[in-house]
């Protein structure tokens, strides 16, 4: 069997950052990453991020994604990047089990870094399996990864960043975007984006929610009904909205499905978007040399799976007796730069789940 | 329906990829999953529920969800939505849990 010192399981920002860093402390890797290209769903993203520069603010995802691939070609002497496979076992030898193009077969690894990502949540009404009821995510990828308009005339639903974000691609694409509905009585994402869309003509109404979609073999009509404070439905303010196409953007869960095949803690935490790993600060499960790194172990932005992979990396190449000629400073930087993304107002939730999983809130 | 024109993305004409859709033959983009084709062809529904046989159809493009499975080259269970697609395919709508290949 393959006997090698680094895997991770994941080629998005958190798994690319890490190789990266890694690389520079002169421990080699092997990315594995299920879909053809690596980048993660920064493939997709050609909006502009925010943040600071260090983490690429002003730089559109996909631009960040071709960066961030750069540094790790730049390291291909020690960073080797496995695609089209699917990590099919994990377990608690070290030992993972592959599938690369119906081909079955083992990995050994010293340390596994698992940077999996996240998984668009679903939501609950009549008629939800219909085709034509897509992920705003999956719509993102349909249109900027491939090219192709899911529908003529979309409602969005969920009024966070990434609803907002798409319905302006959407918009940028040539689909009318009806309207954008949110539960909550307030938007949820950033008004820069809110106004963005609202300038353009799209209505964004609050305090309404999907009743049920309607069609035979794919979407023709969706009702919407109005909620009150408590998310219940008022009866009588029912509407037939005209749509080929609905988008779901009601946030994302941790795709830490993964982690259930092997011995470590898990817990349930709701600002972090679901079912994560208890972790240390360097991002260590509770098994020896099994870490975690981006969205699979809280929902944040891509900017801070950059950072977390990074420290990670930067952690495990020391671990295993590669130390970074810059370690203290590296990882000072990064652990600041990582307190800065949390400290506004959308990284208080962050801030609160990690809390949280710490048991820190525990009297 | 595919984009034509778009202020920061570049789609340029590319190669035709002929492919088998429930015997019909037809065509995509080279680049594309066979979930992308056969929507841009305007297909959406790409199987059906086991039990009660409800119309599926993509829904996390990404290879997470399990709703784009297709028969593909005889194998049920594909994920359409992150396998490319590849000239002289032949794919056919789902229908049940699927029968893996005979032992040959």
């Amino acid at each position: 069997m393959r006997k090698v010192d680094f895997v991770i399981i994941g080629g998005g920002p958190a798994g690319l950052s890490a190789a990266h860093k890694a690389a520079e402390a002169g421990l080699s890797s092997v990315v594995i990453e299920r879909d053809d290209k690596v980048g993660g769903q920064l493939v997709k993203q050609t909006h502009m991020f925010f943040g600071s520069k260090k983490q690429y603010a002003k730089t559109r995802g996909i631009d960040i994604a071709n960066i961030l691939i750069g540094h790790c070609k730049a390291h291909d002497d020690l960073i080797e990047i496995m695609t089209n496979t699917t990590v099919t076992g994990l377990y608690d030898d070290y030992i993972l089990t592959l599938l690369t193009d119906d081909v079955y077969h083992k990995i050994e690894a010293k340390a596994i870094l698992v940077a999996s990502g996240a998984s668009e949540k679903f939501m609950l009404f009549e008629n939800n399996d219909l085709p034509g009821i897509y992920g705003a995510g999956a719509v993102q990828t349909l249109m900027n990864v491939y090219g192709v308009l899911p529908g003529e005339e979309v409602v969005m639903v969920g009024s966070g960043n990434i609803g907002l974000i798409v319905s302006y691609q959407l918009l940028q694409a040539g689909v009318r975007v009806k309207m954008v509905i949110e539960a909550a009585s307030q938007i949820g994402g950033y008004k820069v984006h809110a106004s963005k869309i609202k300038r353009l003509g799209v209505d964004i109404l609050t305090n309404h929610t999907v009743k049920r979609a309607i069609g035979d073999d794919t979407l023709q009509k969706v009702e919407i009904v109005e909620v009150d404070d408590q998310w219940n439905m008022i009866e009588g303010t029912e509407k037939i909205i005209e749509c080929d196409a609905l988008c779901i953007s009601v946030g994302l869960s941790p795709l830490s499905t993964i982690l259930g095949m092997l011995p470590v803690k898990m817990k349930y935490v709701g600002k972090l978007g679901g079912n994560v790993p208890v972790i240390d600060y360097h991002h260590e499960t509770t098994m020896n040399n099994i870490f975690v790194a981006g969205d699979v172990c809280g929902v944040e932005e891509a900017s801070s799976a950059i950072v977390e992979g990074s420290i990670a990396g930067l952690f495990i190449a020391n671990r295993l007796g590669y130390k970074h000629p810059e370690y203290e400073k590296e990882m000072n930087d990064l652990t600041q730069q990582l307190e800065n993304l949390r400290s506004g107002p959308f990284g208080v939730k962050t801030v609160e789940g990690l809390r949280e999983l710490r048991g820190e809130n525990d009297v | 329906m595919r984009i034509e024109r778009h202020p920061i993305l570049n789609f340029d004409v590319k190669k035709k990829v002929f492919f088998t859709y429930n015997g019909k033959r037809v065509f995509g983009n080279e680049g594309d999953t066979i979930a992308s084709a056969l929507h841009a062809l305007g297909v959406r529904k790409l199987s059906e529920s086991i039990e009660k046989h409800r119309p599926r159809g993509f829904y996390c493009a990404i290879g997470n969800c399990a709703s784009c499975n297709m028969i593909v080259n005889g194998k049920p269970n594909v994920r359409t939505c992150v396998t490319k697609l590849e000239e002289g395919m032949v794919v056919a709508e789902q229908h049940g849990k699927g029968v893996l290949y005979e032992k040959s």
